[in-house]
């Protein structure tokens, strides 16, 4: 369920484009009103938007926006009003290019998406980087975490419902056998998570908890400082349980000293109009706070007011 | 056509001969046989089995010249005595059996086979040119994989098509057998090549042209850096990370970029480089240069002793590259063999199967 709020009278895009504009002009800039505006429309408004204000101002509305703001600011009004499939492909190119074990946003693309999105987001890419993301993934990612990533991201799985379970089991059994002997970057396990279909793997990790008495996950412990293990692990509740996975991320974000603006904002613009409503129940039932209090704490100013427009709030 | 003439006579003067059974009979001893034959006063009967022979000509050619056939069975319709003294005239593929109390010619297993093929060799081609293009490298990947045939159809299909249309048939596998391509490909493909093929046909290639030199350098010098050091210690270069990496991640015009550089830079091409490891030489040749690997895939239907999966590559190269690239095909097999593409296939092909592929081919 999504929390995007869209007023019911939606003004005409030629008045949205002109009162972003105003927004522009003149000293300093309206950041209330691009909140206003851009936060309350969805994707094909958008669109709609960026295509009216070149046709009537002769420049991209994207430009103007990173020469009137700044910032985490910045970064979660382009990366929201960018449309679904650029968002991600934004999102993987700065990860593939400066890669870290912890990072996320691959595998949340990778796993997160339907088939037709993740392929929306590649073809994205090629428009936009004139390569392909599996080659530059490929190419600045290294060792297993390569192994793993490039076959995760290069998949167009089947999207179908039908399961065959007993390849489920057989391949519950693989997974076991492989993790019980610490060959967690084995081919067996790599190839199973990023070429089976979502139904499949779903009946696959149940059919490893039926038949050994507790989740995959469970098996995935050995080293709590493994970062290759927490990948699998990711993974794994991206397909099974996305909602608590999103809301981990976000309370790990918001927790301790300081804030992880990057991932906060990755979170909140890429599932706003998605599954954001059950990401905040899950945050509520967890933390037995509103996901709301929660950012309103940590953020401030412009930032603040925009992730609170995207969750709902107002 | 001279096969079909060597069968007729080779046949007539089976009990002779004792040779094994042979379904291309050696020339030589086929036209003495003939010469032999002409004189005496069955020549009118060699004629006609001759004819019946070039019917059935299929073994050795491809298809089946119908019109011969039809002709043959209204001629000798009435008359089981001409099509007994045929079949036994015709001892490679069919033997003397007796049972139930008379001796009958039954045919030979093989010769059914053969024959079953060669009559299908039509309608496969005619249905397969009537199916979208996506379905038809679906079924395609699909029977390699479940036949355990030799990859080569799977790199075939994942490098010559084009980026989107090797997604269509990604979809139309998901749409037919209700998995992934690369479900597949990685669960049934368990020696070295699987990461290389799997990886091959996952990939969603840039189409543009842009091309950066400098990469193209840059990987090139490792890929000479990776063939040196395998010939060093005999690794396989089918499971190097960077070959996989680079044949199946750049766009095309990148790794002919790269592919030349490496030239230039070795002497030798990666293609040379890559010997003894087939399913490398093909991947670097479809990516390289599609029209002349089909050539080769083409010539290779037409040799002696060409078995039934270098066959089916004759209609399914023309079925599926007839409205590609046929253009550059013809002119690489012309530049490559030294004959004009329709002469060879008219010269081989017979019957309807025949005209069929002609057709696709065009002038």
């Amino acid at each position: 369920m999504a929390t995007l709020t869209v007023p019911h009278a939606v003004p005409p895009v030629a008045e949205d484009c002109e009162q972003l504009r105003k927004a522009f002009q003149g000293w300093g800039t309206n950041e209330k009103l691009i909140i206003t505006i851009l936060a309350h429309r969805d994707a094909a408004q958008r669109r709609a938007i960026r295509r009216g204000y070149a046709e009537k101002y002769g420049e991209e509305l994207l430009r103007a926006l990173t020469d009137e703001i700044h910032g985490k600011f910045e970064r979660a009004v382009i990366l929201w009003t960018l449309d679904p499939s650029e968002r991600d492909a934004e999102l993987a190119y700065e990860e593939a290019k400066k890669f870290h074990p912890g990072a996320r946003a691959l595998v949340e693309i990778a796993c997160t998406r339907t088939p037709a999105q993740l392929l929306a987001a590649k073809q994205a890419y090629h428009d936009r980087f004139k390569r392909s993301l599996e080659e530059d993934v490929a190419a600045h990612v290294t060792g297993d975490f390569r192994k793993l990533l490039v076959p995760l991201v290069s998949a167009y799985r089947y999207d179908g419902p039908e399961v065959n379970t007993s390849l489920a089991h057989s391949e519950a059994k693989i997974l076991h056998a492989k993790i019980h002997d610490k060959a967690y970057s084995d081919d067996e396990i790599i190839r199973i998570l990023s070429t089976r279909s979502k139904a499949q793997l779903l009946a696959t990790f149940n059919n490893y908890n039926d038949q050994f008495s507790h989740p995959i996950t469970k098996d995935l412990k050995a080293d709590p400082k493994d970062e290759f293990l927490a990948t699998l692990r990711a993974i794994i509740r991206c397909f099974t349980c996305p909602d608590r996975y999103y809301e981990k991320v976000i309370r790990l974000s918001l927790g301790g000293m300081g804030t992880d603006e990057n991932a906060l904002t990755r979170v909140i613009t890429t599932r706003a109009e998605v599954d954001l409503k059950i990401i905040k129940e899950a945050y509520q039932k967890r933390n037995s706070v509103p996901l709301e209090r929660a950012v309103a704490k940590d953020t401030t100013r412009d930032y603040e007011d925009i992730l609170l427009a995207l969750l709902g709030a107002e | 056509m001279q096969h079909l003439v060597g069968q007729a006579s080779s046949n007539s003067s089976s009990a002779a001969s004792a040779s094994p059974v042979r379904l291309r009979p050696s020339p030589s001893s086929r036209r003495d046989q003939q010469h032999r034959e002409r004189d005496a006063p069955a020549a009118a009967m060699a004629d006609e089995h001759q004819e019946l022979a070039r019917a059935f000509s299929g073994m050795g050619g491809l298809g089946v010249d119908e019109a011969a056939v039809v002709s043959a069975v209204g001629r000798w319709r009435r008359q089981p005595e001409k099509r007994t003294q045929f079949r036994r005239s015709f001892p490679g593929f069919f033997t003397a059996t007796s049972g139930g109390g008379g001796v009958m010619e039954r045919c030979e297993d093989e010769y059914v086979r053969q024959l079953e093929a060669e009559f299908a060799r039509f309608k496969d081609a005619a249905v397969l040119w009537a199916m979208h293009p996506w379905e038809r490298d679906a079924r395609w990947a699909h029977h390699v994989l479940h036949k355990a045939h030799p990859p080569a159809v799977l790199v075939e299909v994942a490098c010559t098509r084009a980026a989107d249309d090797l997604l269509g048939a990604r979809r139309a596998y998901h749409a037919l057998y209700h998995r992934s391509l690369e479900e597949d490909v990685a669960y049934r493909v368990r020696d070295a090549s699987a990461a290389l093929l799997v990886g091959l046909v996952s990939a969603y290639r840039y189409e543009g042209t842009r091309v950066s030199e400098e990469l193209a350098k840059e990987e090139a010098k490792a890929l000479a850096a990776a063939v040196k050091s395998a010939s060093a210690t005999g690794a396989k270069l089918v499971q190097n990370d960077l070959v996989v990496r680079v044949l199946a991640t750049r766009s095309k015009p990148q790794l002919r970029a790269t592919f030349r550089i490496y030239k230039e830079l070795n002497g030798k091409t990666l293609e040379e480089d890559f010997a003894g490891e087939l399913c490398l030489q093909e991947a670097v040749k479809c990516l390289d240069s599609p029209a002349r690997y089909f050539g080769e895939l083409i010539n290779g239907a037409f040799k002696d002793g060409a078995d039934k999966q270098a066959k089916a590559a004759l209609t399914r190269v023309v079925v599926s590259r007839s409205e590609a690239d046929m253009e550059e095909i013809k002119d690489a097999y012309a530049k490559q063999f030294g004959a004009k593409l329709t002469d060879a296939v008219a010269k081989n092909a017979h019957g309807h199967y025949k005209d069929a592929l002609l057709a696709m081919i065009g002038k």
